[in-house]
């Protein structure tokens, strides 16, 4: 999910560049020479991940993980996807140079609300009920599509409000990917849980 | 799964020093990403084409690269001709096409092929490591080049670990399809990825630790600007220049 380029205009473009400097300066800040091995291989390992594409129906999608990603790297998903688009524009030609900044915000900002959130159900639940995982899991994965769903439609709306209609059936069909999203971040994060729960200490 | 086929070439854009390259790659993207006058954005479409046409690319891959983008641009001339306020041009059934509408949906198309033109033609042809070496160079921050070295070097490695585990899941039969069981395995098969990453990073970090990382990736940047690529620069900053005369109108056409 992410706009191409040309579409967007200047001001929303400059919003997001200067929103996405704001986040990659504080995922930085963050992120200790100890943690640079640590974020760098999870991302490629997300990276990775988003190429499978999953069935749905006759048709098939890709899954974003937006979800986990903010779950296992708070803020550092703002560098992390800042570098997955760069790759992915030299690479595959998917996104852009100017796109760039509104890209990164779309996938990372929903993505560190989701770290917040899950911390906070969390602390809520009891530690070793794994179901109550899996449901807040499901919560945050699907929150974490729609989000980005909806901060796609904001930056086409913004530019050109006769992109109204792209825009809310972008949503629409992105409803889809939102459940199954939801779903899969659900099972891998019980299934982490289960097999090393250290990943998701100080959680 | 991930190659550099364009940066394989061998052509004078090949050869461009790649910090120059992304200062004129980002200039065009920006000039055009903002760019309203139809008669500039076909002439930046003409300088991006003639980049392209010098990198001596294989025009089927690129061609093929470009489907991709015109797909989605595609779907955008399905919306725009009849949402978008203007004069109505024609009619089919009750929707009505506005020429404002058409003209909106030509830019947009121009603008996403030039970008991505001279993405492929200037970015593209760059190796992945020799534009972070020349990022470096651009006051990039350090921690982000080393996120990117580590992210650019394990993704190779990741990969292949994806595909053992999802030919493991072959093996035994596994088909994808429609349902909870099938989430369920490409769930756990993502989060075997993730913990087998987690691992190898505090082995790799063990590694540098042993060998005496302090914090700081020394990287060998040697670029040499010949001249040559000076002329081309100062050729290119002069199209961008008259660009930004015409966008602005101060020369009346």
């Amino acid at each position: 999910m992410h706009i191409s380029e040309g579409v967007l205009s200047a001001p929303v473009l400059v919003s997001g560049g200067v929103g996405t400097v704001v986040g990659m300066t504080i995922g930085l800040k963050q992120m200790e020479d100890k943690d640079i091995p640590k974020t760098a291989i999870i991302s490629a390992a997300l990276f990775v991940a988003s190429l499978i594409h999953l069935p749905v129906g006759p048709t098939n999608i890709h899954l974003i993980l937006n979800g986990i990603a903010g779950i296992l790297l708070g803020w550092r998903a703002f560098p992390a996807f800042f570098i997955a688009f760069f790759l992915q524009g030299i690479l595959f030609q998917f996104g852009g140079v100017t796109t760039l900044g509104v890209n990164v915000i779309i996938m990372a900002l929903p993505a560190v609300i989701c770290y917040y959130l899950f911390k906070i159900l969390f602390k809520v639940i009891n530690d070793e009920n794994l179901v109550s995982l899996g449901i807040i899991t499901f919560v945050c994965g699907f929150l974490a599509v729609f989000l980005a769903a909806l901060l796609m439609a904001v930056a086409l709306v913004f530019t050109e409000e006769a992109f109204l209609e792209v825009a809310k059936v972008a949503i629409i069909s992105e409803a889809p990917l939102m459940i199954v999203e939801g779903i899969v971040s659900a099972f891998c994060l019980v299934f982490i849980k289960k097999v090393k729960p250290e990943i998701l200490k100080g959680r | 799964m991930f190659n550099e086929k364009f940066a394989m070439g061998s052509s004078w854009v090949h050869d461009l020093d790649p910090r120059l390259k992304i200062i004129m790659a980002i200039l065009l993207a920006v000039i055009t990403a903002v760019g309203n006058n139809i008669l500039m954005l076909l002439q930046i479409f003409f300088l991006a084409c003639f980049f392209l046409v010098s990198a001596k690319l294989d025009l089927k891959q690129v061609l093929k690269r470009l489907l991709v983008i015109n797909t989605f641009i595609f779907f955008m001339w399905l919306f725009i001709p009849f949402t978008y306020p203007g004069d109505s041009l024609f009619q089919i059934g009750p929707l009505s096409a506005s020429w404002a509408g058409i003209i909106y949906a030509t830019k947009i198309t121009i603008r996403s092929n030039t970008i991505m033109i001279a993405v492929i033609s200037l970015l593209s042809t760059s190796t992945i490591s020799s534009l972070m070496h020349a990022m470096k160079c651009l006051y990039v921050p350090e921690k982000l080049i080393y996120l990117f070295f580590f992210v650019y070097r394990y993704l190779y490695v990741i990969s292949d670990e994806f595909n053992s585990l999802h030919n493991s899941m072959k093996v035994r039969g596994f088909k994808p399809e429609t349902s909870l069981h099938c989430y369920k395995n490409y769930a756990y098969l993502v989060g075997m990825l993730i913990i087998k990453s987690y691992e190898r990073s505090i082995r790799v970090y063990r590694a540098m630790l042993a060998r005496g990382f302090k914090g700081k990736i020394y990287i060998n940047d040697e670029f040499k600007v010949i001249p040559r690529d000076i002329v081309i620069f100062a050729c290119t900053l002069a199209c961008l220049s008259w660009f930004v005369i015409l966008e602005q109108g101060i020369i009346l056409m």
